[in-house]
């Protein structure tokens, strides 16, 4: 295989502006935005293998971001021993019962012989279904949330190590898409929009209201790390002995030690999940997926089944947006649903899709860290901006204030102004496929 | 007299509310299916435009307030309204020329367009808040309410109080005028028959001697009114807050679906149903029932299905439903 020397150089110009923020900001900022870029470019690789490689059109990648983030708290948090003694067995058996009843419902419509006799049968169920799961989940929630409502008020995790949480949080996104894909996928692609769209609300509104599960907007915070503390590593002799003797300073060094490791980590995963999906792309498996792709018509008349491997797609893609939304929570060492936004964590991934190259695996990697390089400095570099053109103003002058304060909100500006110009004059992306 | 009051309890919290809400819906459902059924792909953008729409609104309103200018009793918006439908209207036609037209020229998938609106989405979200910020306007002026709950406790002697907005008021009527005006304009005139032709089949329509870009122009205009006055609409019944007209896409998505996307009828009959059920699952009937039942049954909790959080799981909800059990929608509309 020959070196694509533009693609290495644009992945050099990825490297050489994020170094550039280190020399010119601090070494605390690059490896900020080196450790969320990474975590984007799982993302977006993750969207890659949905759109890229099937066409299938997610809005939903907020959802499965939050999901994947649950997992840290469900996998090592420690378990609140009350709260599961007040009502843990309880809530936990509702929600079986619940999907017993859901289980149920799709039997009958399954089953019985079409008709009024059907419907009605499915209706009973699942109304009755409701009230009696409303009965014995109530009193659960209401005695685990009374548990210490300050401190913990939930069930708590499982208290396992954390680089656990990360393939569990394919899992739970993984679960979620199949549910979706099972309905959603045999529409059409507006559909399939709408319907990931409103799930991914749907998602965020529970984790943000079910504060048995994982406290809500309460916040989960001090989740455990796979890497060591600061202050640990301030505190221990030889850490801060080697950093002297290489002439770091040891309260800053501890700092960008820390971030380096979770670098070392995330890009140990990026490595794997990309070396996976190149060979997945250029296995007949990856042909099969963009025949469908280009002509859904003729792949079915050869007989592949065409749902089924939208099916299959949809999961492993939604699985590795999981993943990467487990890393984040990791790296933030909290849980917050309440700052989960779909123009951040769905629309955004998907212009590092489209500018990195849709169907190209490196491209939608460089089109992640890319993205989330102009994300971060857009802010400090429109400012700087607003600064110049506003420096005629008289000062006090109520235009230049509200200008000043307004840079914020350029963010998304720019990057639907970016969207727009990939869309028109490059719609293959910046690395096409191949 | 506990049945009146009951039945007065419910049109206070859950028949008003529904229907002002309901029209909103259909006006924005409208929009988007006059967007899909001309040309052919679902608008992101739209709840966008609305905010748009309203943000320009909002800013000739204060304008005209510190003027001193006034309806008397009616909101002062009222008046702004033209103005910021032109002005949004000039906003439409202009990102359909820089924007849409290349993609219809070189016929682009349906998806693309989709795409495309995402990105205009993101420019309208910064340039509103850019301009007015992201937080809350109060721009609602004039008499509060048509009918106050004291007054209506004081003439009709009953214990519970119904409150009739002016706001709500306002937004029925509206709604009414506009929708009866939209269905003339389709109906009646030359150029809304060859939209309904375009829509119904765009060959046949091209061969009679239809000009395509002078029914986008014309749907562009239609729609940036109908989100502006829904948006507007929306702001005086709540308040304007442009993250809020962002997630009002998903329910207008929902109204326009549940009816059959493409057609006009249905956007209205989806907003109200999606109103309707968004309202019902989110009450707490406590009171209502309180005053059906003999004291004995008397419900304890809330009797609330679900907590008002979850309003949109419920218009996700019945789009799955619908969707899935009947995929053009309750109204015949397009499944391409």
């Amino acid at each position: 295989m020959s070196v694509n020397w533009r693609n290495v150089s644009l992945f050099g110009l990825v490297g050489a502006l994020i170094l550039g923020s280190g020399f010119l900001q601090s070494w605390n900022v690059a490896l900020v935005l080196l450790n969320m870029g990474l975590v984007s470019a799982i993302m977006s690789l993750g969207v890659n293998m949905q759109w890229g490689y099937a066409g299938l059109f997610n809005v939903g990648i907020m959802g499965f971001v939050a999901l994947g983030g649950l997992a840290p708290v469900l996998v090592s948090m420690p378990p609140v021993g009350e709260a599961w003694a007040a009502g843990g067995v309880r809530a936990i058996g509702a929600l079986i019962f619940a999907a017993l009843v859901l289980i149920g419902a799709v039997q009958i419509w399954k089953r019985m012989a079409k008709g009024m006799a059907r419907s009605l049968a499915m209706l009973v169920l699942l109304v009755a279904g409701f009230f009696i799961f409303r009965a014995i989940f109530d009193p659960a929630v209401d005695a685990i949330e009374s548990v210490n409502p300050a401190g913990t008020g939930y069930l708590g995790g499982l208290g396992l190590p954390i680089l656990l949480a990360w393939p569990v949080g394919g899992l739970l996104a993984a679960g979620a898409a199949w549910a979706i894909g099972k309905t959603a996928l045999g529409l059409r692609s507006d559909y399939l929009a709408i319907a990931t769209l409103g799930i991914a609300e749907i998602i965020i509104a529970v984790m943000k209201n079910e504060d048995w599960l994982a406290r809500g907007v309460k916040n989960v915070v001090g989740l455990p790390r796979p890497v060591p503390y600061e202050v640990d590593l301030q505190n221990s002799a030889s850490f801060v002995a080697r950093m002297d003797a290489w002439g770091f300073d040891p309260v800053t060094s501890s700092s960008v030690v820390v971030k380096l490791g979770y670098a070392g980590l995330f890009a140990v995963v990026l490595l794997i999940l990309i070396w996976m999906s190149q060979a997945a792309l250029h296995s007949p498996w990856g042909r099969m997926m963009r025949a469908i792709r280009d002509n859904e018509v003729a792949a079915e008349a050869m007989g592949k089944d065409v749902t089924r491997r939208h099916l299959q797609v949809f999961i492993l893609g939604s699985a590795v947006v999981g993943i990467a939304g487990a890393m984040m929570t990791t790296l933030d060492g909290q849980l917050t649903p309440g700052t989960y936004q779909p123009l951040r964590f769905t629309f955004l991934v998907w212009v590092m899709v489209i500018v990195g190259g849709s169907g190209n695996n490196w491209g939608a990697v460089l089109g992640g860290f890319l993205i989330w390089f102009f994300w971060v400095q857009v802010e400090p570099i429109s400012h700087w901006l607003m600064g110049l053109v506003t420096s005629g103003m008289a000062d006090g002058s109520a235009i230049k204030a509200h200008l000043l304060e307004s840079t914020a909100h350029m963010r998304l500006l720019t990057m639907g102004v970016i969207l727009l110009l990939v869309l028109r004059f490059s719609p293959r992306g910046l690395i096409p496929e191949e | 007299m506990e049945l009146l009051n009951a039945i007065v309890a419910m049109s206070n919290y859950v028949l008003i509310p529904a229907i002002a809400y309901g029209s909103q819906l259909a006006l924005g459902a409208l929009g988007v299916t006059l967007v899909y059924g001309i040309l052919r792909f679902s608008n992101f953008a739209h709840g966008d435009t609305m905010a748009f729409g309203a943000m320009v609104t909002i800013l000739i309103t204060w304008w005209f307030q510190s003027m001193g200018l006034s309806l008397g009793p009616l909101p002062t918006a009222l008046l702004a309204l033209p103005f910021g439908i032109v002005i949004t209207a000039l906003m439409m036609l202009a990102t359909d020329r820089v924007v849409y037209r290349f993609y219809r020229r070189v016929k682009a998938k349906p998806i693309i367009f989709v795409m495309v609106s995402i990105g205009l989405m993101f420019i309208l979200n910064g340039v509103v808040r850019f301009i007015v910020g992201p937080g809350e306007q109060f721009f609602a002026d004039g008499e509060r309410f048509i009918i106050s709950a004291r007054d209506f406790k004081d003439w009709t002697g009953l214990e519970e109080g119904l409150a009739f907005r002016t706001s709500q008021g306002i937004t029925i009527v509206t709604a009414v005028i506009v929708v009866a005006a939209l269905f003339w304009f389709l109906n009646r005139t030359r150029t809304g028959k060859s939209m309904r032709a375009f829509s119904d089949n765009e060959d046949l329509a091209l061969l009679s001697g239809i000009n395509p870009e002078r029914v986008v122009m014309y749907t562009w205009l239609i729609v940036a009114a109908l989100a502006t006055i829904a948006g507007v609409l929306y702001g005086l019944d709540k308040t304007f807050k442009p993250f809020t007209y962002f997630q009002l896409l998903l329910p207008i998505f929902a109204s326009a679906i549940v009816g059959g996307l493409g057609n006009p009828l249905g956007a209205i009959a989806g907003g109200f149903v999606i109103a309707f059920s968004e309202v019902t699952v989110t009450y707490a009937w406590k009171k209502v029932l309180g005053y059906l039942l003999p004291e004995s049954l008397e419900p304890s909790g809330l009797v609330q299905l679900m907590s008002t959080d979850y309003k949109f799981a419920v218009s996700f909800a019945i789009l799955v439903v619908v969707l899935l059990f009947k995929p053009t929608g309750l109204f015949k509309g397009k499944s391409v």
